[in-house]
């Protein structure tokens, strides 16, 4: 079976004060960490039990600058078989519809038979991708799946629908499925692991190796443009509500209404 | 006049929602889709848009991306709309993105507030799990727009459902799906999963005793929440273990997190993660919660979460 | 009888061929020390009377054993040298005694066993009892006891001569029954005393003594019977069910899925099913995993490393090498638990567990040193005072303290990362490596001739884990110094609550420090003190530090309440402590008991700083 999974180095935001630099383009990345998307982890743990129990072959793909190999290295030493890193100066800038472009030009043409993503990243958090992906590739697709199992040609995939509902699907091979978190337990990485791996050669794919065209990819090529970021308009802490309990309960109900709680 | 072409899949709120969305572009021609739906539903839908394409309900009567696609994209072709509407919701993650890439159209995904402008669209939405706003834009484009919106981010007037659009039923497109519906399994009875419910109710030692549980759990019955707890309350054994939020409990993404006497251990805010909007009721002013809280009530829980549940049920009637 | 001796040599040399098939552990050299322990707690059975009645009985028969082997043996080698039996008075009359206090001692261990069962003998997660074992061995030494009377006393030749057979049989046979069960201790405990670890037992073996270079290892840990080292395996031989290690421990006292015998049974178990007495070893592919199943890694990751169970054992055994050993295999394997993941890769990206930025640690007043600096006192705060807000007013307090009086100290400032003393002690050796070299690093740009820290963990790394030069001191010692060198002008605290010191676990057990802290308390004018009984060396782990505060490992009762429970029996108001996770862990369990008015926690250089004048004593409740 030859699975690949298309993962994604994120930044941690989680302890940092955001702040938005000079071109309104883009965060201070001073106090960044950065680590392999959460959903992703899950991808490549859903991709190395599918390989453990039906044999085969994982390949983890990234698109993007020489530090995102970072979180390639680390599929590998989680167990994947191989890498390939798709970098190239023209693919800066890209929007999600280059990237699937990138992605879509490395895939073609490959022996594949389940193409994971993680459904969201933890910073655009536009859950598109692996859609799009499916689209180019014209395969089926399963989104935000919670669990998969793969039988001869056909996967079944349960997947969260509205309404705290999961509904079980049956998807022909090839096909692309969007992991959910929980859908299993990540094994962990050591140091040791990681280390084992730094020796290992990580191909590179350019414009030029994918045979695409560089208008297509990067920010010329971007459909949807960024504008600026901005803050949205909050407090570093609480509110804090005064007056009698009436008054009290009565501006609370107007906050929670305003956010979309009543 | 520019077309919007809006996809049904939720019957209840949705509908007023995306039509006010459609709004923002001001005077236009909206079209609903929608598959499958009762008559009645049907009527409801001309009340909001101009017209309703009615396509035949998949055979499984179940959210099948690959037969919708099917289905609408003759749709685009003929109609050529500007826009492109739905929710982003779990089916609209499911279906957008594939149809967005089949129908070759910029896809704008899960904003918040939307803008036309001359020579495209331009929309607001979160990124860094809510941290940061984005404004983002998409123009010049010779096959229209695709944009999916947030779940309550627009609302209608009360008085919006005027129009009398008409209904059009649309042919079946026969598709031989590579994608097959088996089963919904419903959650069990009892069987909750806080990690995706949108409101949660969080409750901490604070509520002294099992006796005290009561009011809580009223709360959340009028708030339409969940419960969720912190890990004493777990030892204690007055709530079950799938409840307590943290660093060895789960981790929860709501959209509003009310907590009632939680002292906001570094444990227990390590589980909430997208950034609620977090509201903190505590006896003590100094409990770390009100540090990471958007809202704080200093006061006591025992007057303040019974009054709270109260006027909640008051103002949703 | 000489075939008998034949199957005995037999038997223990099939024992031993797990032995030689596992690890290198060195543990020769010293002998002096060594000849001293087997003294003292071997023969000397120093650990006996921590419990009265049973030390007192397994004392009885293990003098009884010692006087009356000289008998045994004659009697064995009685037919090759007739008369050779026949010692005289007065060991005669010495072995009657010895041999009668034998049968009192198997009587009292019967009737315990099977009359009284403490709760010790029981252990919850058991599958099998002992009990029956346990009086079948009783019997066989009563019974020995009886035909060696017999032979004395018996009268004719006839019923001498059957006596003497009796005996002989009985003792031969009781021999080659030891290696199969519990009561090879008998046979090996006193070489696993003899052999025990002459370091600190806050020292950590390293992941192999073979191959220094971590990296260059083939496999890291313990996975199966031949990865433990010998000494490992002969310290898990000689465990006797006795109980006493989990009667101890304070993951088995919440309820944990911990117990630290079951680890010693459940590999014994499996080291005699798998290199059997007769029949052929099973190879390990063939085998349950030992590590992961057998051993489950929920029992592993329960481990508080307080090392309460390894200072009770009896026979010195060690656990918890062998419990990092197993974790080290679990981290490599990627068994990870996700609760321990997430303040491991934060460990690995920020430096704390916390995964704060490291120019958010809080100020704690000292003075930090840039690159090139010198100073004299290095305050190590580790992470937990950098980043905890109630914590660091300990390491607030202490600084001011130094200021007082006038000691020029300094910190690494942002450059300081956490100690990894927890990382290694949970397996992660690669992560703790990492960690090390960062600190050291920091260190070497800045000079100072020796090292204070609040944190006993961060005291224990620093001190057993860093190699370095320069001395390294916990608060409590530091404090004990200023005081005599007459620094300290403490004052009486003006209240009259009683005071009690609760041992930390790295502070005490692992680096034997139990003087100092209370030295300091005692300085104070008019304080009051009581000790609990589980103090010193049996002190009561809170719940542990660090990445456990993130596991929160399953239990009825959390280990903090547990000890609040102790505190409150002790009947203190005040609760000292000098250790930053143990005053979290019970400032929490005071609040979930419902005891925060009640009894108070506080640090030791927090009190320090209220006897110095420098904070108002709180008002009373």
């Amino acid at each position: 079976m030859d699975i690949y999974v298309c993962i994604k180095r994120v930044a941690d935001t989680s302890e940092v004060d955001i702040e938005i630099d000079r071109t309104g383009l883009a965060l201070t990345e001073d106090d960044f960490s950065y680590d392999i998307n959460e959903w992703d982890n899950f991808a490549v743990e859903a991709a190395l039990q599918l390989k453990e129990e039906h044999g085969g072959k994982v390949t983890a793909l990234t698109v993007g600058i020489e530090d995102d190999e970072e979180v390639l290295r680390r599929a590998l030493a989680m167990g994947c078989d191989e890498a390939l890193h798709l970098s190239d100066p023209c693919f800066e800038g890209s929007d999600a519809w280059g990237i699937a472009q990138i992605l879509s030009a490395a895939l073609k043409g490959k022996p594949l038979d389940l193409l994971l993503f993680g459904t969201v990243s933890a910073d655009e958090g536009a859950g598109q991708t692996g859609g799009f992906v499916a689209g180019l590739l014209d395969l089926p697709m399963v989104s935000l799946a919670t669990s998969l199992k793969v039988n001869g040609s056909i996967a079944t995939v349960s997947h969260e629908v509205e309404g705290g509902l999961e509904r079980v699907r049956e998807l022909d091979l090839p096909a692309v499925v969007t992991v959910q978190t929980g859908i299993n337990e990540p094994r962990y990485v050591s140091i040791r692991g990681i280390r084992k791996v730094s020796g290992i050669e990580i191909p590179v794919s350019g414009v030029g190796d994918l045979g695409l065209d560089p208008n297509q990819v990067g920010a010329s090529g971007a459909r949807v443009k960024l504008e600026e970021l901005f803050l949205p308009p909050q407090g570093q802490s609480a509110q804090m509500l005064e007056g009698s309990d009436d008054e009290i309960i009565d501006k609370l109900l107007d906050l929670l209404q305003e956010n979309g709680g009543l | 006049m520019r077309d919007i072409l809006v996809l049904i899949e939720d019957l209840i709120d949705a509908p007023a929602e995306l039509a006010a969305a459609a709004r923002c572009f001001g005077d236009v021609q909206t079209t609903a889709f929608v598959s499958g739906g009762t008559e009645s539903e049907h009527q409801m839908l001309a009340g909001l848009f101009d017209c309703v394409k009615v396509a035949p309900a998949a055979s499984d009567a179940n959210w099948c991306a690959e037969f919708l696609c099917a289905q609408i994209l003759p749709l685009l072709d003929s109609m050529q709309p500007h826009l492109v509407l739905m929710h982003h919701t779990n089916n609209g993650l499911d279906l957008a993105p594939l149809l967005a890439a089949k129908s070759d159209r910029p896809m704008l995904a899960d904003c918040i507030s939307l803008e036309s402008r001359e020579n495209g669209v331009s929309a607001v939405r979160t990124v860094f799990g809510g941290k940061v706003h984005a404004r983002i834009s998409a123009t010049d484009s010779a096959t229209g727009y695709f944009a999916t919106v947030r779940s309550g981010a627009f609302s209608m007037p009360e008085d919006t459902a005027t129009k009398s659009g008409s209904i059009v039923a649309l042919p079946l497109i026969e598709t031989a799906p590579r994608r097959r519906f088996i089963e919904t399994i419903t959650p069990e009875a009892g069987a909750v999963d806080i990690t995706q419910s949108e409101i949660l109710v969080a409750v901490g030692r604070g509520i002294d005793d099992e006796d005290n549980m009561e009011i809580v759990e009223e709360l959340a019955d009028a708030l339409g929440a969940e419960l969720a707890c912190t890990r004493p309350v777990v030892d204690k054994g007055w709530l079950e273990k799938s409840r307590q939020v943290g660093t060895s409990g789960l981790t929860v993404k709501p959209k509003i997190y009310l907590t009632v006497g939680v002292s906001g251990s570094f444990q227990h805010l390590g589980g909430i993660k997208g950034g609620p909007f977090m509201v903190a009721i505590n006896q003590d002013a100094a409990a770390p919660i009100f540090a990471a809280a958007d809202v704080g009530i200093v006061g006591d829980l025992f007057d303040l979460v019974p009054l709270l549940e109260e006027k909640i049920r008051e103002r949703k009637g | 009888m000489a075939a008998a001796l034949g199957a005995l040599t037999l038997i223990l040399n099939r024992r031993l061929a797990l032995l030689r098939a596992a690890a290198a552990e060195p543990r020769t050299g010293d002998w002096g020390a060594r000849l001293k322990r087997l003294l003292v707690i071997g023969f000397g059975q120093s650990r006996q009377p921590r419990y009265l009645v049973a030390g007192l009985v397994h004392v009885v028969l293990f003098a009884g054993f010692m006087l009356l082997s000289l008998r045994s043996m004659s009697l064995i080698a009685e037919p090759f040298w007739p008369g050779i039996s026949n010692i005289g008075e007065p060991y005669t009359f010495i072995r009657h005694m010895a041999a009668a206090l034998v049968l009192v001692g198997c009587a009292i261990a019967a009737w315990r066993r099977v009359v009284v069962r403490p709760a010790r003998y029981h252990d919850r997660h058991a599958t099998v009892s002992h009990t029956k074992e346990a009086v079948a061995i009783l019997s066989l030494i009563s019974f020995l006891m009886i035909a060696d009377a017999a032979f004395d006393f018996g009268g004719s030749e006839g019923v001498r001569k059957v006596a003497f057979w009796a005996h002989n049989s009985a003792l031969l046979f009781f021999l080659c029954l030891l290696p199969y069960g519990k009561h090879f201790h008998v046979i090996t405990a006193l070489p696993n005393v003899f052999f025990s670890s002459l370091k600190l037992s806050g020292v950590v073996k390293p992941p192999s003594y073979s191959e220094s270079d971590f990296d260059a290892l083939e496999t890291v840990g313990v996975s199966k019977l031949e990865d433990f080292t010998w000494k490992q395996l002969l310290d898990v031989y000689s465990c006797v069910d006795c109980g006493r290690c989990s009667d101890h421990c304070p993951a088995y006292a919440s309820k944990s899925p911990l117990s630290p015998r079951m680890l010693n049974i459940k590999t014994r178990d499996a080291a005699f099913e798998h290199y059997p007495i007769k029949g052929e070893i099973t190879p390990p592919e063939k085998r349950a995993d030992l590590v992961g199943e057998v051993i489950t890694p929920d029992e592993l990751w329960s481990c508080t490393t307080c090392g309460a169970c390894q200072e009770a054992c009896p026979v010195t055994i060690e656990y918890l090498d062998r419990i990092v050993d197993m974790r080290r295999f679990l981290v490599d394997d990627g068994n990870l638990p996700a609760t321990l993941q997430k303040p491991m890769a934060a460990l690995e990206k920020r430096g704390n567990p916390y995964g704060k930025m490291a120019r958010k640690r809080g100020d704690t007043g000292v003075r930090v040193l840039k690159e090139g600096d010198a100073c004299d006192t290095l305050f190590f705060t580790d992470s937990c005072a950098a980043f905890d807000p109630r914590v660091q007013e300990t390491a607030i307090a202490f600084g001011e303290i130094l200021a007082q009086a006038g000691v020029d100290a300094g910190t690494l400032g942002k450059d300081e990362v956490d100690s990894g003393h927890e990382a290694r002690r949970f397996g992660e050796e690669g992560l703790f490596l990492t960690l090390r070299e960062q600190n050291l690093e920091a260190m070497d740009k800045r000079e100072f001739t020796q090292i204070v820290t609040t944190d006993p963990h961060a005291l224990n790394a620093l001190k057993n884990d860093y190699e370095l030069e320069q001395p390294v001191l916990h608060h409590s010692q530091y404090l004990a110094k200023l005081l005599s060198e007459g620094k300290l002008p403490l004052q009486p605290l003006g209240d009259n609550r009683r005071y009690t010191f609760h041992d930390p676990c790295y502070l005490g057990r692992h680096n034997n420090e139990y003087a100092a802290p209370r030295d300091v308390l005692n300085a104070i004018p008019g304080i009051e003190t009581v000790e609990m009984e589980r103090s010193r060396n049996r002190s009561f782990c809170c719940g542990a530090g660090s990445l456990n505060l993130f596991h929160e490992t399953e239990c009825e009762r959390r280990m903090g309440e547990l000890r609040l429970d102790m505190v409150a029996e002790s009947g203190a108001d005040v609760v000292v402590t000098a250790c930053p996770f143990c005053l979290s862990n019970l400032e929490d369990a005071a609040k979930t008991t419902g005891r925060e008015n009640e009894i108070e926690i506080i640090d030791l250089a927090e009190l320090v700083q209220r006897s110095l004048g420098k904070t108002k004593q709180p008002e009373k409740e």
